[in-house]
């Protein structure tokens, strides 16, 4: 049953990264990007991370495809379809594939036995975030506020500047 | 039970679609894309690695969930990363007249 659902979401997720890089139109290669982020969310859950599966429908299937589609539809969307691939892509294609191929190798000789995806208490999450973590997390929330306060400055008009 | 090398090797693949998305796509708003690809890539594996590393547990803290905390943030990155790369093509864009990152060059040598 695990195996099924594993399958599964593992080509879907794969099938959408493969349709981000591959179609032509920006508009499908965004929603392809959704279908992928809504599959990863799937595999958290079956990893029993149901917290971190919550975030990534709320932060990534909501916020950031929004935020990307609305950098589409802002610059020209008619521009994108002209826009082509780069020349290199086939040096592209075998950077990435060997990369595939060392890490593959690597993870399947590193393998040991586990005792199999545990479930962790939301409550232990909670504690350890904000104990152990306190400092990081605080550190989070002020890189959040620097990326606002930058994208504001840099995406603002020029003629009130000054 | 899925062994973790499975995750692994799921994560890999991701990751390499991603890259290869950096590397040959033109277009500002696709490669941005690639890179969340990259991103949840990582995720899946620290997730992975989180669960199956057994529950241990350090003095009163508990190790397990160092993958998963790492993960919020990365995402947490993740969010402000495409804040911040939206707000950079919009000016790009307004400056140039163009997303295609081959015609931004001026840093060029």
């Amino acid at each position: 049953m695990s195996w099924v659902l594993f399958i599964l979401l593992a080509v879907v997720t794969l099938v959408g990264g493969v349709g981000v890089v591959a179609t032509r139109n920006v508009v499908h290669a965004a929603l392809s990007l959704l279908v992928s982020l809504l599959a990863v969310a799937g595999i958290y859950l079956i990893l029993f991370a149901e917290f971190l599966a919550l975030v990534q429908v709320l932060i990534y299937g909501g916020a950031i495809i929004i935020v990307l589609l609305f950098a589409i539809m802002l610059t020209r969307s008619s521009e994108y379809p002209r826009i082509s691939d780069n020349r290199q892509w086939p040096i592209g294609l075998v950077a990435a594939v060997g990369l595939l191929a060392v890490l593959a190798a690597s993870f399947w000789i590193s393998q040991h036995q586990s005792a199999g995806p545990e479930s962790p208490a939301l409550g232990n999450l909670a504690n350890s975030l904000f104990t152990r973590w306190a400092i990081p997390f605080e550190v989070a929330s002020l890189v959040l506020l620097v990326a606002l306060i930058g994208a504001i400055i840099i995406a603002r008009t020029g003629e009130d500047e000054g | 039970m899925v062994p973790l090398v499975y995750f692994q090797l799921l994560s890999a693949a991701l990751f390499v679609i991603g890259l290869y998305g950096v590397l040959a796509r033109r277009s500002a708003v696709l490669v941005v894309m690639s890179i969340e690809l990259m991103l949840n890539a990582v995720n899946i594996n620290l997730i992975a690695a989180a669960a199956h590393l057994g529950y241990r547990s350090v003095g009163e803290v508990f190790v397990h969930f160092d993958g998963q905390i790492i993960a919020i943030f990365i995402i947490t990155v993740a969010a402000a990363e495409v804040g911040l790369a939206l707000a950079i093509i919009l000016r790009m864009y307004r400056n140039r007249g163009t997303v295609n990152v081959d015609e931004i060059d001026l840093m060029r040598w």
